[in-house]
């Protein structure tokens, strides 16, 4: 019996760690693929060991100021994330500790406005931004990306508020405390983790935000996800440069989401953990 | 006060939202009646219903619903499926179970753009791709995916990116599993397979059901590694009604046939959501 336990567990560590192995092999590739000449990066077979090169990185700095969409990249997030937390916390607050009759409806209804799809706002939102002058702009992402993080955020705080026992917060109430005393002292402190998991999703799906980018920008104010998306072609057809390209992209954030994951798992609830 | 207070906390996000939904929304239904071409400048006069005849009637439009539903459903049942058996495969510790777990993670925080060109590039590519040379390895003929399979190609990119969030649900979800309830059906004689469907799976319901939701808002609008990868050809093979209103729009400027699309996208959507909303509200509370 102990036997047979520790080739069960055995097994089970073989096959997560390839099933982890598999699923990261597409992202360990572009990293290697970075390190490469062109030639290297399209030998047939694939090489594994190869003399590492820097020049990519140098020449997509060159040829697309890699630093200006990164620079968008991080406001755009960031201050939408902030915005957002801004917004969705005190709703959230609100529908946790004064629940009423509507509060669910209200709730479902904000995760409905989720459902319309991107595509069936595209062209109004492009022709308003258009007549405000605001094509091309940050101001108009930010916005976008705002609204459309808004109602996951006040789900995931709503569900991370409402872990709390409405007792503490009564206790604090007869105490005389104000609404601000109470959420600053007794509300922040206990859903910091919640609120922390918040951000970071929005964080993650801002900077990772394809579609309202494609469409709403283009040399000022791209993304790094419009950058990437210049290297379609034909110059997709450099390997190297692309992946190159692909790694400063995307390096800022995965690692980001590396250090935070722990984080992140313990605020992804959505009220589904009970 | 009190009585105020909460309104008055709600209403940044109620407003917002409100207008948010409704002036797109309303421009949308207007644009919908109208013929409006961004190359054609002047006078919008009153179509009738000609835009929706025209998009209804386009051959692309089918092809571009089923693409839809069926680019959703793969996607949720793979991520499901092996979002549950890599979340119980991780759940018990083992040696590098945190590296594992980074590593099980990493494609969630790819951004899609990133996504689809590297699939398309150094993993699809019929000659000097990763995949060819897996194939040409067992005596395989290499397969050219995105001419052959352009929509299982979508397919595989997309469930990549979303596998690993649906194993992070999984896995949060998990960790209020009872453990000693699992020990007690296992001294009671439970095999593995019925502790899994008698116990496990109940218990991730509410779990699937956020999983499902949440991928079934952003599966609606899979863009990106459609327009980067195959433009939705060969033909319509792997348009999805996202791919097709975008195409009307600012493709061909045509607005009007655009806002028609676009209403059709968001009737379907809603038809998605009131069936989700039923679920999703009873495990809210």
């Amino acid at each position: 019996m102990p036997n047979e336990n520790h080739l069960a567990h055995m097994a089970r560590t073989l096959g997560a760690w390839f099933a982890a192995l598999l699923l990261f092999f597409p992202l360990g590739w572009l990293f290697l693929t970075a390190f490469k000449t062109e030639l290297q990066a399209i030998h047939v077979p694939p090489l594994f060991v190869f003399e590492p090169t820097l020049d990519n990185f140098s020449e997509v700095q060159r040829r697309s100021d890699y630093l200006l969409y990164a620079r968008n990249s991080l406001i755009t997030s960031v201050v939408s994330t902030v915005l957002g937390l801004l917004i969705a916390a005190p709703a959230a607050y609100s529908m946790a500790f004064f629940r009423t009759r509507r509060t669910r409806d209200i709730l479902m209804w904000m995760l409905s406005t989720k459902m319309m799809p991107a595509v069936g706002a595209l062209v109004p939102i492009y022709v308003l931004a258009q007549m405000a002058g605001m094509l091309d702009s940050l101001s108009a992402l930010i916005i976008v990306f705002t609204l459309s993080n808004l109602p996951i955020m006040v789900w995931m705080l709503y569900s991370n508020y409402k872990d709390i026992p409405p007792e503490i917060l009564e206790a604090a109430r007869m105490d005389g405390a104000s609404l601000w005393t109470e959420f600053r002292h007794v509300v922040m402190p206990l859903s910091v983790g919640g609120m922390a998991s918040t951000g970071l999703l929005c964080l993650v799906l801002s900077w990772n935000e394809a579609f309202w980018a494609l469409n709403l920008t283009s040399a000022k104010a791209g993304t790094l996800a419009t950058l990437i998306a210049s290297y379609s072609s034909p110059e997709g057809l450099f390997w190297a440069k692309l992946s190159a390209a692909s790694l400063l992209a995307i390096a800022p954030i995965v690692v980001f989401g590396w250090f935070s994951q722990k984080q992140l798992v313990q605020g992804l609830t959505f009220g589904a953990v009970k | 006060m009190t009585r105020l207070m909460p309104r008055a906390l709600m209403a940044p996000a109620v407003v917002t939202l409100f207008l948010w939904m409704i002036v797109p929304l309303a421009m949308t239904l207007y644009f919908s009646f109208v013929n409006y071409n961004l190359m054609q400048p002047g006078e919008h006069p009153f179509a009738g219903i000609d835009n929706f005849h025209y998009f209804v009637t386009d051959p692309d439009f089918w092809a571009a619903v089923s693409n839809t539903l069926l680019l959703i459903g793969s996607v949720i049942l793979i991520t499901l499926v092996f979002g549950v058996l890599l979340a119980l495969l991780v759940n018990e510790p083992f040696p590098g179970r945190g590296i594992v777990r980074v590593l099980l993670i990493s494609p969630f925080f790819v951004m899609p753009t990133v996504n689809a060109l590297l699939w398309k590039h150094m993993m699809m590519n019929p000659i000097y791709g990763i995949l060819a040379d897996v194939w040409r390895a067992f005596g395989a003929q290499p397969v050219d995916w995105l001419t052959d399979f352009p929509l299982l190609s979508v397919i595989i990119m997309v469930s990549w990116q979303w596998l690993p969030f649906a194993v992070l649900i999984f896995i949060t979800s998990l960790q209020s599993l009872d453990r000693e309830q699992i020990e007690a059906a296992r001294m009671d004689g439970a095999t593995g397979v019925q502790r899994f469907f008698y116990l496990v799976i109940p218990h991730l319901a509410r779990a699937v059901a956020v999983v499902v939701m949440i991928e079934m808002i952003y599966l609606l609008s899979v863009f990106a590694e459609i327009a980067i990868t195959t433009n939705g050809g060969p033909g319509n093979a792997s348009t999805n009604l996202t791919y097709m209103i975008f195409k009307q729009s600012l493709l061909n400027f045509d607005v009007g046939v655009a806002s028609a699309g676009a209403l059709f996208a968001v009737i379907l959507a809603n038809i998605v959501a009131v069936f989700l909303i039923r679920i999703i509200g009873k495990n809210l509370d």
